[in-house]
């Protein structure tokens, strides 16, 4: 059977920026990297990318990347199109980037059911941003449908959904039904590099473009029920004392010696 | 929020018994009891047998141990969010506290949503507003790169306790009544079903409860170096572990990842060879006490984290640090 399979997107700030290049604005309580690093798709969305099209190779299928933002840099969020991904849907507007969580699953229910069916819908566990891992969970309470989180294998058979979650000790494999809403970690392995057949293939795409006026959802639904007050970092002062040597391999060993003397081995 | 509503404490049960999140939860909301009411604890488990016994030594006013087969660990998270959602009708808290363990990180952000409560992830500190007796948590954000200050603004605050950010109360201070708290499940049948569980075969010390853990990163450039990194930690009587780039490219079993995603570790001595220490990667290592870093880059970021660190290449350093260690150890 085709799965038609949804997978929810976000554009970061690539975690890579060297935190030294950071900057946090205060007005936003969001951090900012120079304007020559380009923000990323979150890495564990990539993850639940990586997900839908193995599965959709393994037993067919369309795959639509669901994406809500303020600005979006289109050559990043293309991205997944360039992967394989079927169909972009964007979700665009002032101020929807800082929505808190549950108003945000309030817009990807909304845009979801404007979507229409779905059989899957695969998320990323978490956003290398705020880590909240909360938005796929009040979305799952938004659509009514079983919520199933950290996979790192995810399979479908007769009708059948089969995932083994990470656990800290091992792995769990359970079962549900369809529909189903499974966040994605990163042990499924690495997400594949776009082809340049794929790149081609995406410029030729154009992403559906929605306003919260098409979602037809109230203010009511977006008001915050959290707020950010301050983004700050925590003062440390580095105290670190540098082993010196002529070599590296003399630096080894007066580590050790060093270590010894601290008798922290 | 205040108006001597108590404090609703999720505690967990493992194994038989109650797991360490449930003290430090215990302590996390006696640090905001003030502007609220008593603190009231919620254990649930399955063939938990004398219900006296698990709660002994817990500080709290009240004790409400809910016995289901349902209940039995974090599985049918259904379950426990009957009990939860139904002690919260009842008890009427001002504040809701769970783990960031599975159960807490699945089960929070739900009753949160159903109940129209703000919810705030992962905090390492809790206090109240005293203009607002808003819930205000810090909690690190962007993989550790800053913290943020949020205000849960709602009547009912739920929030999770990122695990070692409390001292775990263990003296009895005001103990209650522990009271038999049976719970209908009848709507608790899980639509997700439980099939296999697999757990990681770990030879020698877990990486979690080692003194000493040593780790490589990306800059090994493959398998090989571990065993070389292995041998090195058998010598020290420690435990081994790798950052997250290095089991992304499939060079060890996740198993060995240290970081927000992967294990947290709490060791004396952390030793980290070609690591760079990406906020990501330091979000797992908090709990230790001496961190020392060899990496050829001088502006990596570990340094800011270590006591000791060397400015050079890991594959002359291993080896010669290796031996002396050797040598030293009298092996």
């Amino acid at each position: 059977m085709p799965l038609d399979i949804i997978v929810t997107a976000k554009q970061v700030l690539d975690p890579e920026t060297p935190a030294s290049a950071l900057r946090i604005n205060q007005e936003t309580h969001r951090m900012e990297a120079p304007a020559n690093i380009p923000p990323v798709v979150n890495g564990f969305d990539e993850n639940a990318v990586e997900a839908a099209l193995q599965l959709r190779e393994k037993v067919d299928g369309k795959v639509t990347v669901l994406s809500v933002g303020t600005q979006f840099a289109m050559d990043v969020i293309k991205k997944t199109l360039s992967m394989g991904a079927d169909e972009l849907v964007l979700v665009q507007g002032d101020g929807l980037d800082s929505l808190d969580p549950f108003a945000t699953a309030q817009v990807l229910g909304a845009a979801i059911q404007k979507i229409g069916k779905f059989d899957l819908l695969l998320c990323g566990r978490q956003a290398s941003d705020f880590d909240q891992a909360q938005v796929p969970l009040a979305l799952a309470e938004v659509l009514g449908v079983p919520a199933i989180t950290l996979a790192q294998n995810v399979d479908v058979q007769d009708n059948r959904l089969r995932v083994d979650r990470v656990m800290t000790d091992g792995y769990d494999t359970v079962e549900s039904g369809l529909p189903a809403l499974v966040t994605v970690s990163n042990e499924i392995g690495q997400a594949r590099y776009p082809t340049l057949r794929g790149i081609m293939a995406a410029s030729r795409k154009q992403p559906t473009v929605w306003s919260i006026g098409d979602l037809g959802i109230g203010p009511e639904s977006l008001l915050a029920k959290v707020e950010i007050r301050e983004l700050f970092v925590p003062t440390q002062e580095s105290a670190c004392e540098f082993i010196d040597g002529a070599t590296d391999e003399e630096k080894g060993i007066n580590l050790a010696l060093k270590l010894r003397e601290a008798k922290l081995i | 929020m205040g108006n001597g509503n108590p404090v609703l404490v999720i505690g967990e049960i493992q194994s038989g018994t109650v797991s360490a999140i449930t003290g430090e939860l215990l302590a996390a909301a006696k640090a905001i009891q003030g502007q609220n009411g008593p603190v009231v604890l919620s254990l649930r488990g399955s063939g938990i047998g004398d219900i006296g016994k698990i709660s002994a030594g817990l500080a709290a006013s009240n004790i409400y141990v809910t016995d289901d087969s349902l209940l039995d660990g974090y599985q049918n998270v259904d379950a426990h969010l009957i009990v939860v959602e139904k002690l919260i009708n009842e008890v009427r808290p001002s504040v809701v506290l769970f783990g960031g363990t599975v159960l807490g990180r699945d089960a929070g952000p739900r009753i949160a949503f159903r109940l129209g409560a703000g919810f705030a992830q992962d905090c390492v500190s809790l206090t109240i507003e005293e203009a607002t007796g808003n819930l205000i948590g810090e909690r690190p954000v962007y993989g550790g790169a800053s913290m943020a200050r949020v205000a849960v603004t709602t009547s009912l605050a739920i929030a999770t306790v990122r695990p070692g950010s409390f001292d775990p109360i263990s003296a009895v201070e005001d103990t209650g009544e522990t009271i038999d708290y049976p719970v209908d499940m009848s709507p608790g049948s899980p639509e997700v079903k439980l099939i296999t569980q697999v757990r990681d075969q770990v030879e020698g010390q877990r990486l979690e409860d080692a003194d000493i853990v040593v780790a490589g990163g990306r800059g090994f450039g493959g398998p090989d170096p571990f065993q070389d990194l292995e041998q090195l930690a058998r010598l020290l009587g420690g435990a081994m572990g790798a950052s997250r780039a290095a089991c992304d490219a499939g060079w060890l079993s996740h198993a060995y990842q240290i970081g927000l995603t992967g294990k947290s570790i709490s060791a004396n001595l952390y030793l980290t060879f070609a690591i760079s220490g990406a906020s990501q990667h330091m979000a797992g290592v908090s709990a230790v006490k001496n961190i020392v870093a060899v990496n050829k880059d001088e502006g990596a970021n570990i340094f800011n984290d270590s006591r000791f660190g060397v400015i050079g290449d890991w594959e002359k350093v291993l080896p010669a640090f290796t031996e002396k260690v050797r040598e030293l150890l009298g092996n």
